[in-house]
């Protein structure tokens, strides 16, 4: 047998299945994709005594306009955000990287919400989070509460959320005028997870940057923020030479990954090169 | 043990499993439905690939327990009242294997691609395919072999149409 044993359950409601997450003490674990947490079993690195099964809560499954937000529902797979006409018209960025996930097979059965919840330091999800500003919902018996990206990513697989919690939703504001987003990403080739990938988001104004958000992912234990390169940017006109001068120095090689995907002085400079081709695209979809 | 009730190939199967059994084990082991192969048991190369509901999955990465009350198509199912289905013909026809392992999983990614883009462009078929290895061919005939298909799935739609 591939994983340890386990009991399972298919949750009915919310409800259900957050009555029985708070009822196992932290050694159940939620099903929606499975397509991090069935490889994460089998490879022992987790042992959930219950698997709760909520893949079938169709209502967390759909996008919405929500106002001036996407929202998303945490069971919304990646093929779902890929092909979601309201997710290409208001944050073409995400369909992309959602497009870019793993493969078909993949993209048919995982999840945003799961992805967000396991936290790969590799995942795509995190970045266009983080440069997107999105708000993530979170639910339990005690009510349901939101934290924005930056504080949602903890540590390598390590969030926010609290053991008897479940993502219910992703809320991301829609690109207004003058504002434009894109994702780069150095995909390893078996996996198709991030080596390095950055996202960016930029608002323009009279040609010149008003503010700008630019997140990495694949790089280090967990997706980040690069302020430095996002204040570098503010007030000036996005120029090949403003965005070359902008990304120097992204990341210290120090604090980044070194794994069989590259070595951390190679994530630092594709750190460069993947943030300077989202910048570029952004700007260019700004205009 | 879970009782499960599995529709496979359009028969309906009932069993109880262990809730750990993979979907895949479940049709080798189980339904002795050994034409979906167990390769990188990661979900890496896609020689596992079945339909669930119509979609193509990695059956190495779901638990039978979750295709429970739902549908699955494997290799065993493609074929009809023993005509081949057009991709199995294309394989053939276009010599789109050689030792023929990941086969199976080949022709249920590309029929997954084929059910929503039946003029898929040789970029198309090649990003579909991403998700499953082959090690023999270089995947050039593998690509001549889903176009034929594509090309022959076309002309019977003119015709019943």
């Amino acid at each position: 047998m591939s994983t340890y044993a386990f009991d399972y359950a298919r949750a009915q409601s919310v409800d259900e299945a957050l009555t029985l997450l708070a009822g196992h003490d932290g050694e159940a674990r939620l099903l929606a994709g499975g397509h991090s947490l069935i490889p994460a079993m089998k490879l022992r690195l987790t042992a959930p005594t219950l698997l709760i099964d909520v893949s079938g809560l169709e209502d967390l499954a759909a996008v919405t306009l929500d106002g001036g937000h996407l929202a998303i529902g945490a069971l919304t797979t990646h093929r779902a955000v890929e092909t979601s006409e309201l997710v290409r018209t208001h944050c073409p960025a995400l369909a992309e990287a959602a497009a870019g996930i793993g493969d078909p097979q993949v993209r048919n059965r995982g999840t945003i919400g799961g992805s967000l919840a396991h936290a790969d330091p590799a995942a795509d999800y995190p970045a266009l989070v983080l440069a997107l500003d999105a708000e993530i919902e979170m639910t339990s018996r005690d009510g349901t509460r939101t934290v924005s990206a930056d504080d949602f990513f903890v540590d390598m697989y390590t969030t926010a959320l609290a053991a008897h919690e479940m993502i219910t939703r992703v809320r991301i504001p829609v690109l207004g005028h003058g504002e434009g987003a894109a994702y780069a990403k150095f995909a390893n080739p078996a996996s198709r997870y991030a080596v390095v990938g950055v996202a960016a988001k930029v608002s323009l104004a009279d040609g010149t940057c008003r503010a700008a958000r630019v997140a990495v992912t694949g790089a280090a234990p967990k997706a980040f923020r690069a302020t430095a390169v996002e204040r570098r940017l503010a007030g000036r006109p996005l120029t090949e030479a403003v965005i070359a001068e902008a990304v120097r120095g992204l990341a210290d090689p120090n604090e980044l990954l070194s794994d069989l995907s590259g070595s951390a002085e190679y994530r630092a400079h594709l750190c460069e090169v993947m943030a300077t081709r989202a910048l570029r695209e952004a700007a260019a979809r700004a205009a | 043990m879970a009782h499960i009730s599995i529709t496979v190939n359009g028969k309906r199967h009932e069993a109880d499993v262990e809730p750990r059994t993979l979907l895949v084990d479940f049709l080798r082991e189980h339904l002795g439905l050994t034409g979906t192969h167990v390769g990188c048991d990661t979900s890496q190369c896609g020689a596992c690939t079945v339909h669930l509901d119509g979609r193509s999955v990695k059956a190495c990465t779901v638990f039978a327990v979750q295709a429970d009350g739902r549908s699955v198509t494997t290799i065993e199912g493609m074929s009809a009242d023993g005509a081949l289905h057009p991709l199995q013909e294309g394989f053939r026809e276009e010599h789109g294997l050689q030792c023929g392992f990941c086969t199976p999983g080949m022709i249920m990614a590309a029929a997954d691609l084929l059910q929503h883009n039946p003029d898929p462009s040789e970029a198309e078929i090649r990003h579909a395919l991403e998700g499953n290895y082959c090690r023999c061919t270089g995947y050039h005939n593998i690509v001549r072999a889903v176009q034929y298909a594509a090309r022959k799935m076309r002309e019977q739609a003119t015709v019943e149409a």
